[in-house]
């Protein structure tokens, strides 16, 4: 068809160089490995086991230093000491109440967060007034820890629920912004430019390209928001608490039960493994077309 | 290549059997179009015509203002002077496929269409280019060549006009690149509508356009005409005529063998 264009004279598929060469006796002959199918490399152990069984060692190493004595229990309380506590403590109803009150606060923390860090994001992401007005309050705000103010919201706020919603709130709400922002700032140019040679309106280049771009953002940001509601909890239920997670670990540091203290460091653990999940599934359903790599 | 580009054009669209009516039979006219980046002006005082129907491929030096040119005609760029008309209808396919990655193929094609249309419109358009099988994967998995005919895809069931092409093959290893032009061939002769080809490949040029234009100092330095037999055959001494001569207006040695791609 055309020269620059022709195909290559010779597309036949090279003999790999070891192969021909091994019957030659001048030639230096090169060790040959075998590359092992990806198939036999892997091994029979399921995945469940094998994630398992680091903390299970763990747990182990931990029985094991209780029952030597080299850990007391003034210390820590052995594993078997602290499943013994859980169960009572399940028992009574302290746990389940307990925790119910502090998956609250953190559900609405979370949810207040999301709204206005999300909100605050489109606004200076998508218009130019929006970053002007908001982008430089933000970014200056942030910086404040945001546990300091926790005074400041008892003072506002009394000591009921809202002024550990309000802290949860404001933890979630600037890796969120962060991050969305982020992503609706780093959506590839190119990509808007063909949604506009397509024809799309405004809104329809938002809706169908900024958007979904900055979605991978918007996760990372949900998953540092998570984090950061689970420690703003702890924060706020151990100062002026009369419910939840917190007030029983406060409670337990008062009688020196670092049973109980672990017992509710151990449920903390799991609900934090628990909203990971939740966002790890929220990923694999919204970034499907994102081919990652997962690892060998 | 399929047949003869002078006979009656065999459209697969029986409400669309000619070239669209335009009232002053152009589908594209540009008068007087100046573009200036920084002062320095790119594309200055240029003139342009093509006929609704007609292929044109623009060769030029890289950076000479081509893909600017072409960019002003897909109104992507309007810092512009001059009178620049062109059909509501065209589309435009990149040198990238530009596919939105979190959509499946068939909703990229269908991505931008006024109304609801449903995927067999995308299927269709997917059929036309040879990648139905591809119309529900995501376009990360897809390989260069099938992402840029699903590029294509896009930009034909819009049913453009015009379709304005910005070095579409550039990326595309040279196996597939021949075999996607010879594709953009065929779709051009069954659909009928007015092609611009943006490429700095000289051959591509003379194999596929009706007119070759050349530019130089921000205006078409040369124009050559083509009425040579479709299919085209490199080997055709005619053909070595005027990529010669092409090439020459471009600044290359006509005995060189390579055309720079």
């Amino acid at each position: 068809m055309s020269i620059s264009h022709a195909p290559p004279t010779d597309i036949s598929p090279k003999t790999p160089p070891g192969a021909e060469s091994a019957g030659t006796g001048s030639a230096a002959v090169p060790e040959l490995e075998p590359i092992a199918a990806s198939s036999s490399r892997r091994t029979r152990v399921p995945r469940w086991l094998r994630r398992t069984s680091g903390p299970v060692a763990l747990l182990a190493l931990w029985q094991v230093l209780s029952a030597t004595g080299v850990l007391t229990s003034s210390v820590l309380a052995s594993p078997g000491r602290v499943s013994q506590v859980a169960r009572d403590l399940v028992a009574d109803g302290t746990l389940p109440t307990a925790m119910g009150v502090s998956l609250q606060r953190v559900a609405l923390g979370l949810l207040f967060g999301t709204l206005i860090g999300t909100a605050l994001a489109l606004a200076s992401g998508l218009f130019r007034v929006g970053e002007d007005l908001v982008d430089a309050s933000v970014q200056m705000l942030r910086t404040v820890p945001f546990v300091g103010l926790i005074p400041l919201f008892i003072i506002w706020f009394g000591i009921g629920e809202t002024p550990k919603i309000a802290v949860i709130t404001l933890g979630v709400t600037f890796p969120l912004y962060l991050n969305v922002y982020a992503g609706i700032r780093s959506v590839d140019s190119q990509l808007i430019e063909a949604g506009e040679s397509l024809g799309l309106s405004r809104w329809g280049l938002v809706r169908h390209v900024v958007l979904p771009g900055a979605l991978p953002g918007a996760m990372t940001g949900l998953r540092y928001s998570l984090g950061i509601a689970w420690l703003a909890l702890v924060f706020a239920e151990q100062i002026n608490a009369d419910s939840g997670l917190g007030f029983v670990m406060v409670q337990a540091r008062d009688f020196l039960r670092t049973d109980v203290i672990v017992v509710c460091l151990v449920v903390y653990a799991f609900l934090g493994l628990i909203a990971d999940f939740v966002v790890r599934t929220l990923e694999r359903l919204l970034l499907q077309w994102r081919p990652t790599f997962t690892g060998r | 290549m399929a047949t003869d580009v002078h006979g009656p054009v065999t459209t697969t669209r029986k409400e669309k059997p000619a070239p669209p009516p335009a009232a002053n039979a152009s589908a594209v006219r540009v008068q007087g179009l100046s573009r200036r980046f920084d002062g320095r002006a790119v594309i200055d005082g240029l003139e342009l015509d093509v006929r609704p129907g007609e292929f044109v491929a623009l060769l030029g030096r890289s950076g000479c203002g081509k893909s600017t040119l072409l960019r002003i005609l897909a109104g992507l760029d309007r810092e512009i002077e001059g009178t620049v008309l062109v059909p509501r209808r065209k589309a435009v396919a990149f040198q990238s496929p530009r596919l939105m990655p979190w959509k499946k193929v068939w909703r990229n094609v269908l991505l931008g269409l006024p109304g609801k249309p449903g995927r067999p419109v995308a299927d269709k358009a997917l059929d036309e280019v040879g990648l139905g099988h591809r119309s529900d994967a995501w376009p990360k998995t897809l390989s260069g060549g099938e992402a840029q005919r699903a590029s294509l895809a896009r930009a034909l069931v819009r049913e453009p006009d015009l379709l304005l092409l910005d070095e579409p093959f550039g990326a595309l290893d040279a196996l597939t690149r021949i075999k996607a032009q010879r594709l953009v061939g065929e779709l051009w002769q069954r659909r009928g509508c007015a092609v611009l080809l943006v490429t700095h490949d000289v051959e591509e040029a003379v194999l596929l356009a009706d007119r070759v234009l050349v530019m130089d100092d921000g205006v078409i330095a040369h124009e050559a005409h083509l009425d040579l037999p479709r299919p085209r055959d490199i080997a055709d001494p005619e053909f070595a005529r005027v990529r010669g001569e092409l090439l020459e207006r471009l600044g290359v040695e006509t005995g060189a063998q390579d055309t720079g791609a």
